[in-house]
């Protein structure tokens, strides 16, 4: 009886909680005409496909495909960066010993929150007389340089539980610390590379901050930069296209969340992970 | 031979943190636009911003604001939610577990910023209620403290509550002096990890915003503003001291944290 009171109760927060998702979904299918009159409503009854066909067409000049091109090669950039970096910095944290080992991880954890603010506007300034500014290299560069040091502290404690006896069993094979850990620790690690791999994904899908600053022509533009285009109109004639992309911005997310759902969560649950 | 591992990191490290945090340091000593050299001007940034910018402060002022509603009003969901979920088992627990951690990964996303100002966009509008709608984006994303607190709940060992309850203690008893100090540890991390990152949001606020912190500056974050200032008037020399005063605020505001701690975070181990 109780427990099903509770069921009854997470179910209500649950429709509330779902509701913009569910009305953002309703309304890119919604006549402009409709959507005016009763802003709010779900399913207003007339069905028009027409915001997606404008929301394909782009903005600024470019089309959607143009803008999620873009968003595809940054993302990719950033999560191959960040697997293979922090992966090479995690395994000489967890698995080596040298000198400055304790001292250079405390530092790594402090960097976790470190307000990116105050390293911003150097990095900006190098990046523009280098004539980087408005290509991809500022996005991805910094993830090949494991600059996102959560990923490095994820996989530390990860390759932290890997028995040593492996080690001692590789050396006594042969192996150099090179192929220790491309065949023995790289491939017990999984499990935090691919939580890496998600996350890393999700966030730079997502990242607007970074795209802002950095990307300036319409044709370099990701796709939240293309939602950007929308963000000054006020004019609802622009609504349809508008929430077509922004599902279609959301689609990768939401495939994303359905496949890995399980990893997502036990990320967020072991590691305290921001979501 | 570490190194050769430690060397990408490395690089990082210095190149892309400790070199810039040193450069932004010495630019906000400047008059700094990107083109012509920087010039020294000692404390003037700091003094101008302290004292002679209103704008500054009033974006301090949305940002504390904003902070001290979205935290405790997130965190106050995630434990009520979490609670909920706790008393769940098997299936449906994980099921609604997930349901109620999306939001965590899509309301970081310019899409559903734009979605959530048509749906509020009535109060998006008016200078009293804008800031409430980006409080009330930030608390939908309750799912990722959520799915902390409910970990933790399930660390609390169950004979202590049975104990409790058949001594005669009842729902809110136990809570109040068993499950609220068992947790307390979890709590503290979340009130950290969210208070951190709830002085640095910008994506909701510029989106909501119209990209300005409109309207009459009533959602003029920090970030915001350091953007304005750095970015569309490239003032580098104060935007930099206005990065280093967030720094030290965030630094400060962590170690009360810690400090007060010791007050009210148990550990359980007698310290």
């Amino acid at each position: 009886m109780k427990r099903a009171a509770v069921f009854v109760l997470c179910l209500a927060a649950l429709a509330l909680v779902l509701y913009p998702i569910v009305w953002l979904v309703s309304a890119s299918l919604t006549p402009v005409e409709d959507l005016v009159s009763n802003l709010r409503a779900l399913f207003p009854g007339r069905v028009t496909t027409d915001g997606y066909a404008r929301a394909l067409e782009g903005a600024g000049g470019e089309s959607f495909w143009t803008f999620l091109g873009n968003s595809t090669i940054v993302a990719t950039g950033a999560v191959i960066g960040n697997v293979v970096s922090c992966s090479l910095a995690a395994y000489a944290f967890a698995r080596l010993r040298f000198r400055l080992s304790g001292p250079l991880f405390a530092f790594a954890l402090v960097t976790i929150m470190l307000p990116a603010h105050v390293t911003l506007i150097p990095q900006y300034v190098v990046f523009q007389q280098l004539g980087m500014v408005d290509t991809f290299v500022p996005l991805i560069l910094p993830k090949l340089l494991a600059t996102d040091a959560f990923f490095v502290f994820l996989m530390v404690q990860f390759m932290r539980g890997i028995p040593h006896e492996l080690d001692d069993a590789a050396k006594i094979d042969g192996c150099g610390p090179v192929r220790n850990y491309r065949y023995v620790v790289l491939p017990l690690s999984r499990p935090a590379m691919v939580t890496t791999a998600i996350f890393t994904f999700i966030w730079t899908w997502n990242d607007f901050f970074s795209q802002l600053i950095y990307l300036s022509s319409t044709e370099n533009y990701t796709i939240p930069m293309g939602l950007r285009l929308f963000i000054d109109q006020t004019s609802s004639s622009s609504y349809g296209p508008m929430f077509a992309m922004s599902v279609l911005s959301l689609v990768p997310i939401g495939l994303f969340f359905l496949a890995f759902q399980r990893f997502l969560v036990a990320g967020v649950a072991t590691t305290g992970l921001k979501g | 031979m570490p190194y050769l591992f430690l060397g990408p990191w490395l690089l990082g490290a210095i190149g892309l943190t400790v070199a810039p945090m040193v450069v932004s340091l010495y630019l906000s000593f400047t008059d700094y636009d990107l083109f012509n050299e920087p010039r020294w001007v000692g404390l003037d940034n700091y003094a101008r911003l302290f004292g002679d910018d209103p704008r500054y402060l009033h974006s301090v002022g949305v940002t504390l604001r904003y902070v001290a509603w979205s935290v405790p009003l997130k965190l106050v969901l995630a434990l009520a939610v979490a609670l909920l979920l706790n008393s769940l088992r098997g299936k449906g627990q994980a099921f609604f577990r997930s349901a109620f951690y999306a939001p965590s990964l899509l309301g970081a996303s310019v899409g559903l910023a734009l979605a959530w100002r048509a749906i509020f966009d009535t109060w998006v509008d008016t200078p009293d209620h804008a800031l409430v709608t980006i409080v009330l984006l930030s608390a939908w994303q309750f799912g990722a403290p959520m799915v902390i607190f409910l970990a933790g709940l399930q660390q609390i060992p169950r004979d202590l509550l049975d104990a409790a309850a058949v001594d005669g203690a009842g729902w809110w008893r136990r809570f109040w002096s068993i499950t609220l100090p068992m947790l307390s540890p979890v709590l503290f991390f979340n009130v950290v990890l969210e208070t951190i990152h709830a002085f640095q949001a910008f994506t909701q606020a510029f989106v909501v915003s119209g990209g300005r912190g409109g309207p009459a500056d009533s959602t003029l974050f920090y970030t915001l503003y350091l953007y304005e200032r750095g970015f569309t008037e490239f003032r580098m020399g104060y935007a930099s001291a206005m990065a280093w005063v967030l720094l030290v605020a965030i630094a400060l505001i962590t170690a009360v944290l810690f400090r007060t701690s010791r007050y009210w975070v148990f550990y359980g181990d007698g310290r």
